[in-house]
């Protein structure tokens, strides 16, 4: 905090600041490798774990390297998870296409064929972003059972796809919000109805925030453990649940569920870091919101 | 226009898949054994020692069964309570396996007023099973006039594990038998003056288990049992004295409990950082798997206090209303009852047989000393593991302990448990 | 992460959508109502039953007698709550839960403002830095869980381990300490890996705002004479402050449902690491849906005292455009 703090001398010129500039610019490549580290010491840790023998792999050695090398944690956790994995991604994939495209079905309706009450509206759906989903999980535990969704993947992708929506909806509308309305007119004029506006107008233009949308719903569904809890299990039911059984055995096998956890997490990894600009350069060019 | 109908195509299709997801679900569960010929069998025996019992049960099982395939549901996790949230959610959902494990006697309740398994009393006449049971045993299994479950091995719950290099260390006779908690207190003080952690301790359950050795130590064994049916006053002097005890032993406990499990505490004994444990005989398996020797590397006796007391817990297997292969769920009961499954489960697992006609001349040192106070001594049931108490009244009781474990308040502890009698006595 | 929210979405307007709309055609009454609302109906027909409907069958639970799994024994109304509110370990839970908001809010405003400031004007290896402080987000607290359950072991002195161990080892054992496992702060490490997690969302959200403020108003500061820090003190900070509210109100109703870390690190009994979110999961495993819906109810009231105004906000601001 103090780096800048310190008050620069008359700041009108570039000669005047060269040797604070020095003195501030080490401050600052030094605070910011600091916290460089300090983010990455957990990661170090799970990665170091993961490859150590079992005897090896304590709380108390955690941060040493592996005394020897070795990937049996790794095939145990991989025999573990796998399946889960497979069952993530099944459920992963449909829920956030599906929550994706209802999402900018109704970003469009709402941000450019608007009807009365369109804003009332708009806030209601916004409102279901932000409960907190121990609000509504008993009666949704009887309604999923009356409606006879079979637990597992099938519950789960209802369950994210109308709780993505509140979230894809508002990313569309508000991208859609920015884009101007002379080309609505246009398609108008040409007689298009709202349909074939969407289609031929809105879709083609929506690839970045569908990578966001997309993004979102990944993640979040991927990472998700309290629908998971409530709707699946470890035999039919995503790697959170599975990793946490991993993790919470009895017989702590640490090397496993850290390199468990290191599995978990690839997926979503991999699309932060392929697409993670977009996002990112989404964010900072404000070109998502409208 | 074409545009149009393809989006038009788009949005419907999104909206049908929605609507098949929400209405298709009559082929019944997508997770456990949906064709008759598997046999989905849910356990928490999914590590160590268990693990090897449920093998040796499942080898016994194949060769029985040839034409059943078995699926292993276990899921890992202390005591069983990630199981036991797994297996709630699946039962909500009529989504049963073909059999779960439960601990034997009140842990059952819920199950039954839930109407979720099925009475086998009928099941136990036909195939003569209250032959196989001693009649003790079977007592404490009925509810009602009904049999719920199948047993499949003894547990006793009531044991002090202790590491003889760590006792001699610390100045103490590894064969001394103490007589009192008060003596065993001052056994501790020296191993803590010794520089070793005393008792080990794991995380809550672990905790309630301890509570309820020292209960039974202090109470003795009739008013042990009367906490259970409301005939000892939780309020009463004397269990305020068994709290305190409680509160002195946890004095001489790790600091780290609440990280660890009850193998990591056990192994504590194991590798001669703790002395004690006190641990349900299933401990026994964790020194043979290091390769320690009874009655040389360490030791085994009743918590002090409890001599000729068996704390008693069983796991039995139910079968689950709506169950997706019932005669696979018979078959495998049908197992379980054996003699030759009880002989290869129990022995594998370190647990003694509950049927009577099981072979146990092969058994190891420590099983045979369990087997002759199954036979012998007063039994009562654990509350830790479900025999004593319903799942919700044992919920009270662990936040209870939880609670205390924190805040080290004998007089929060003991109304915290008066509210918990209080509440699931009268329901 | 399990509920994160774009930032895009409740970052408050950004300067450039004034009178564009105005006159536009578009907003004149269209041809039909209709076909825009039979487009968004399914989403308002699922969103009305599963948000709305079922708050409403939640709210109709927590007023009966239904403390098993059998049949519901009749209504009980308020009862649930005020046994609630008279129940020491529920107010603890609720005041855990005030600790680690409060905690999560300062950590992950601080650590993701500083970040901000530090890459602000363009550093070398910004990417990376960026790219490093962004990841943990990408985790699921459940993996991330695993490791830090391990950092956060509670033991001391010889036998400690995790980031006590680091501690000592560094000559630093006044820093060793209990972690979850205090009684009255315990709550506040679960705090740590949870701004491990988010900070660098919140460093995104605050970059993004530096660098959407235009040059000119840096350019007129220094025509004042502003020195460096007067020129972020006065001119550049006051601008970042819709950001800072977004992230408190995305945060804040993030950490209002924290849940996953506790179960991945404490457990669902610890005593420590209570918060409504666990109490009802355990109420709910035992089949108690009274008890469980009332707390449902009480976090969905916490958090709309914190969602509501802003929404009630947003929606002003909807209407005057």
């Amino acid at each position: 905090m103090t780096t800048e703090a310190l008050p620069a001398p008359v700041q009108a010129s570039r000669p005047a600041g060269t040797h604070a500039s020095v003195a501030t610019r080490t401050v600052k490549y030094g605070l910011l490798l600091l916290f460089l580290l300090l983010i990455l010491m957990p990661a170090y840790v799970l990665f170091v774990t993961s490859f150590k023998t079992i005897g090896d792999a304590t709380p108390s050695r955690a941060w040493n390297l592996p005394a020897e090398w070795q990937l049996d944690g790794w095939r145990r956790a991989w025999e573990t998870l796998s399946p889960a994995l497979v069952r993530t991604f099944s459920m992963v994939i449909p829920a956030a296409l599906l929550s994706a495209f209802i999402g900018s079905m109704n970003g469009f309706v709402l941000s450019k064929w608007r009807f009365p009450g369109a804003d009332l509206v708009f806030t209601l759906i916004l409102f279901g972003m932000f409960i907190p989903y121990q609000a509504v999980m008993i009666p949704l535990v009887q309604l999923m059972q009356a409606l006879s969704v079979p637990s597992g993947v099938p519950s789960l992708i209802v369950l994210h796809t109308i709780y993505g929506l509140p979230i894809t909806t508002l990313i569309f509308r508000n991208y859609y919000a920015g884009v101007p309305h002379e080309l609505i007119e246009a398609a108008r004029v040409d007689g298009a109805g709202m349909l074939r506006t969407y289609a031929s107008v809105m879709l083609p233009i929506s690839m970045p925030a569908f990578v966001v949308v997309l993004m979102w719903q990944f993640t979040s569904a991927w990472n998700d453990y309290l629908f998971a809890l409530f709707f699946s299990n470890s035999r039919n039911g995503p790697v959170t649940i599975s990793l946490n059984f991993l993790a919470s055995g009895q017989l702590q096998d640490y090397s496993a569920s850290m390199a468990g956890a290191l599995i978990a997490s690839v997926p979503t990894l991999v699309v932060y870091i392929l697409l993670g600009r977009y996002f990112v350069g989404g964010l900072m060019a404000g070109s998502v919101k409208g | 226009m074409r545009a149009t109908h393809k989006s038009l195509a788009m949005g419907l299709a999104a909206l049908s898949l929605l609507a098949v997801s929400a209405c298709g679900g009559e082929d019944g569960g997508t997770g456990g054994g949906g064709e008759t010929q598997e046999v989905e069998v849910f356990t928490w025996w999914a590590e160590g020692s268990e693990k090897e019992g449920l093998d040796a049960l499942v080898e016994v099982f194949t060769s029985q069964n040839p034409d059943f395939e078995f699926v292993n549901g276990a899921v890992a996790g202390g005591a069983g309570s990630d199981a036991k949230n797994v297996l709630a959610s699946r039962l909500q959902t009529n989504d049963p396996p073909a059999t779960f494990q439960a601990h034997a006697g009140a842990e059952l309740t819920d199950y039954i007023e839930a109407g979720q398994i099925e009475g086998l009393s009928a099941m136990y006449e036909e195939k003569g099973w209250n032959e196989l049971f001693p009649e003790g045993l079977l007592e404490r299994l009925e509810q009602d006039g009904e049999i719920y479950s199948v047993p499949s091995n003894i547990h006793r719950a009531n044991v002090v594990w202790a590491n003889t290099a760590v006792l001699e260390e610390a100045g103490l006779d590894p064969k001394a038998s103490y007589a009192s908690l008060d003596e065993w207190i001052a056994a501790l003080e020296k191993v803590e003056a010794a520089g070793k952690i005393p008792l080990s301790v794991a995380t809550d359950w672990t905790q309630v288990h301890l509570l309820e050795t020292v209960l039974l130590a202090d109470l003795g064994a009739e008013a042990y049992s009367g906490l259970w049916d409301g005939s000892t006053d939780w309020a009463g002097e004397d269990v305020t004295a068994a709290l305190e005890d409680y509160q002195t032993l946890m004095g001489f406990t790790n600091t780290d409990r609440q990280s660890l499990d009850w193998q990591d505490a056990t192994q504590l004994v194991i590798d001669g950082e703790a002395a004690f444990n006190v641990m349900g005989d299933w401990a026994e398996a964790a020194f043979a798997t290091s390769e320690k020797t009874y009655d040389t590397d360490y030791v085994a006796f009743p918590v002090p206090g409890t001599d000729g007391v068996f704390d008693f817990l069983a796991d039995s297997f139910t079968m689950p209303v709506g169950s997706p292969n019932g005669e696979g769920t018979e078959a495998w009961l049908d197992t379980v009852a054996s003699a030759e499954g009880q002989e290869a489960f129990n022995k594998a697992k370190g647990s003694i047989p509950a049927n009577i006609e099981a072979e146990t001349a092969d058994f190891g040192p420590y099983q045979q000393t369990a087997i002759e106070s199954w036979a012998n001594d007063e039994i009562v049931s654990s509350v830790a593991h479900g025999a004593a108490a319903s799942v919700s009244w044992l919920t009270d009781i662990t936040s209870a302990v939880a609670k205390f474990g924190s805040n080290d308040d004998v007089t929060e502890l003991q109304e915290g448990l008066v509210a918990a009698a209080e509440k699931h006595a009268s329901s | 992460m399990s509920s994160t929210v774009p930032a895009s979405a409740t970052t408050p307007d950004a300067p450039h959508t004034p009178a564009k709309s105005r006159k536009s055609p578009g907003r004149r009454p269209s041809r039909s109502w209709a076909a825009p609302l039979l487009l968004i109906s399914p989403t308002l027909l699922v969103l009305g039953v599963f948000v709305y409907g079922l708050i409403a069958a939640n709210l109709n639970t927590s007023f009966q007698d239904r403390h098993t799994r059998a049949e519901s024994q009749g209504y009980v109304w308020f009862e649930n709550y005020a046994a609630l509110f008279s129940d020491d370990t529920f107010m603890y839970s609720l005041r855990n839960l005030l600790l680690y908001t409060g905690a999560f809010l300062l950590g992950t405003l601080v650590l993701g403002f500083l970040w901000a400031w530090l890459l602000e004007k363009g550093v070398r290896g910004e990417s990376l830095f960026r790219a490093v402080y962004l990841f943990p987000m990408a985790v699921s607290f459940i993996a991330s869980g695993v490791v830090w359950r391990w950092l956060l072991n509670n033991a001391e002195g010889d036998r400690s381990s995790g980031l006590n161990r680091l501690f000592g080892d560094l000559g630093l054992t006044w820093l060793q300490n209990p972690w979850w496992t205090h009684e009255r702060w315990g709550i506040v490490a679960i705090a740590v890996p949870a701004i491990w997690q988010l900070s660098g969302y919140v460093m995104a959200l605050f970059l993004a705002g530096f660098r959407g403020i235009p040059e000119e108003l840096r350019e007129a500061g220094r025509m004042d004479g502003c020195n460096e820090w007067q020129l972020y003190r006065h001119v550049l900070f006051p601008q970042l402050s819709p950001v800072a509210l977004s992230a408190i109100i995305i945060i804040g109703h993030m950490s209002l449902k924290v849940f996953d870390l506790i179960m991945a690190i404490a457990g669902q009994t610890n005593y420590t690491t209570q918060v409504p979110a666990t109490q009802m999961w355990v109420e709910f495993t035992r089949g108690d849906y009274a008890k469980s819906a009332a707390i449902g109810t009480v976090l969905l009231v916490i958090v709309a005292v914190l969602i509501v105004p802003y929404l009630v906000a947003t929606y002003r601001q909807e209407r005057r455009r």
